[in-house]
């Protein structure tokens, strides 16, 4: 089994097929989607695969050491910066094939008009801990 | 660390032992143990009791039919459960301070094994709340020592309700023990910080297989029979009076459903007469508290029939009265609202001008006036903009659907 993250950005990633704000869909649109991600997780707990899903506000701090004793240094949240994460999953499968395979049914939650929004997501595979036998 | 629950125990068992916890936990404390042993010695008698307890239990055998009998054996678990938790947590204590390097000192205390002594009263569990709020204590810790030692969870259950690790969980709460093991046990506590552990427990809802919410209304029930005090009264009649409204709050695809479009016959009518009932009490003391004014303003929501007719006049007076007592700037923002319902949108706004527009919730409310003053394309911004600031996902969700609904509605 090898784990691998799901990543979702509010910015950063190339632009969706159904590139339309949450706000502008209707209220049912909405709530097919949200049904969608669930069962979704919902379907990879039952597999046995599901290891974690987190949501990240889209504002944060950075922040950097000042030197001894002095408070450090905070700054931003900057609007250029252009790599914005909004979120992950992560899953533990037994290939890279499936994490993409998953991946790919996450991106075809349904959007606006009720069609896929063919989001772009990243997966990357976590580094693992050496195996036992390296012989 | 003693080993966890591996067993499920019955319902009522686990029910009768978690409320026998805190007074079992105060007799080993009174008859010197120190407060971290005697807590850890408790858990490990609790594991036993899930362990060695037969499944359903007599009715007889319900906490204060009788008095704890050390010396005894170990003694029927049926007649008298409480005796049998502290013969066995005083037997565990025992059995970890021999193992202890201090052998000679420990070993005094085993000859001198305790008399009886006084049946354990109310004041100790009194005590054990205001030890477990300790002002030395952050929030977070003192919040997982109250659910240990007073409410007789298990570290795998206080870790799973806060989302965190189970090792994580079992380091805050040695930590809080620590802290706190100074401490004398006989000197009465501030009830105010007992009572902002509690709320805070309350308002952590729940996730995992521990009703948070409903644990600390059994702690606060606790603690009002422990002690006669009209805030604590206050807050537990406000904790039952929005328990009352839980299923009511959540639509079956775990959307928020806000309180004007709630389904009122889905209140819990129980807890709501339950929560009036205590909240009159407590006002007629004429010692009035911020829980007291905040379950006033709850208990108004729950006496309306339908959402039109709350009586928003003597909420937004409420509101008054609790920014005299507290002038926290999120009752300012409730009392914005309030007053917005009152006496119109307009009123309202001109409430919410006044106050810093980066408070949490602010645009949200400024949201919700301008859809009532039928400036739909204002609301809708705003409540897209709302929801980028949100703090949980649910209320993300809630406020995008608003903008949402707002924007379908216009380009009809």
């Amino acid at each position: 089994m090898a784990k691998y993250l799901l990543l979702k950005h509010y910015r950063g990633a190339p632009a969706a097929v159904n590139d339309v704000p949450m706000d502008q869909w209707t209220p049912e649109e909405i709530s097919a989607h949200m049904q969608y991600m669930q069962d979704f997780a919902d379907r990879l707990e039952k597999t046995g695969e599901f290891v974690d899903g987190q949501a990240l506000a889209p504002e944060g701090t950075w922040v950097r050491y000042d030197g001894e004793g002095r408070p450090p240094v905070t700054d931003g949240p900057f609007a250029e910066t252009k790599d914005l994460i909004a979120g992950w999953m992560v899953i533990d499968v037994d290939s890279q094939e499936r994490a993409v395979e998953l991946a790919g049914e996450l991106s075809a939650a349904p959007g606006a008009g009720g069609k896929p929004i063919h989001e772009w997501l990243e997966v990357r595979p976590f580094l693992t801990a050496p195996p036992t036998i390296t012989e | 660390m003693p080993s966890e629950m591996s067993s499920v125990p019955s319902e009522m068992n686990e029910a009768l032992l978690r409320s026998l916890t805190p007074s079992v936990l105060a007799i080993l404390v009174r008859r010197g143990a120190d407060f971290a042993a005697a807590e850890d010695a408790v858990q490990e008698a609790l594991v036993e009791a899930v362990r060695l307890w037969p499944d359903d239990r007599s009715p007889s055998a319900r906490p204060g039919s009788g008095e704890s009998r050390p010396g005894s054996g170990r003694g029927d678990p049926l007649r008298d459960p409480k005796g049998w938790l502290v013969t066995v947590a005083w037997r565990k204590f025992l059995d970890a301070t021999r193992a202890d390097a201090a052998r000679r000192r420990r070993e005094a205390l085993v000859d001198e094994e305790p008399a009886p002594g006084p049946a354990p009263g109310v004041d100790d569990t009194l005590q054990l709340y205001f030890l477990c709020a300790h002002p030395s204590l952050t929030p977070s810790s003192a919040v997982a020592l109250t659910l240990r030692a007073v409410g007789g969870l298990t570290t795998r259950q206080i870790a799973q309700a806060y989302l965190v690790p189970e090792a994580t969980m079992a380091q805050r709460i040695s930590r809080a023990k620590r802290t706190v093991s100074g401490v004398r046990f006989d000197k009465p506590g501030d009830v105010a910080t007992v009572l902002r552990v509690l709320y805070l427990v309350f308002n952590e809802g729940y996730s995992g297989d521990v009703d948070l919410a409903a644990e600390a209304i059994r702690l606060t029930r606790q603690l009002a029979a422990a002690i006669d005090h009209p805030e604590v009264a206050g807050l537990l009649a406000l904790m039952l009076l929005h328990h009352a409204r839980r299923a009511a709050r959540t639509a079956p695809d775990g959307s928020l459903v806000p309180l004007a479009e709630q389904d009122r016959s889905r209140w819990d009518t129980q807890s709501i007469a339950e929560g009036v009932r205590i909240l009159q009490t407590a006002l007629a003391r004429d010692r009035l508290g911020e829980f007291q004014a905040q379950a006033a303003i709850a208990a108004l929501h729950a006496d309306a029939p339908t959402a039109e007719e709350t009586d928003w006049v003597q909420i937004a007076e409420w509101y008054d009265e609790l920014t005299l007592l507290t002038d926290n700037p999120v009752v300012r923002l409730n009392r914005a609202v309030a007053v917005g319902e009152a006496d119109g949108p307009r009123a309202g706004l001109t409430a919410l001008a006044a106050l810093d527009d980066s408070l949490p919730r602010h645009t949200a409310v400024a949201a919700y006036l301008h859809e009532r003053d039928g400036d739909l394309a204002t609301a809708a911004r705003l409540y897209a903009e709302a929801a980028h600031k949100a703090p949980d996902l649910a209320e993300r969700d809630h406020l995008t659907r608003q903008a949402a609904r707002l924007n379908a509605h216009r380009r009809r």
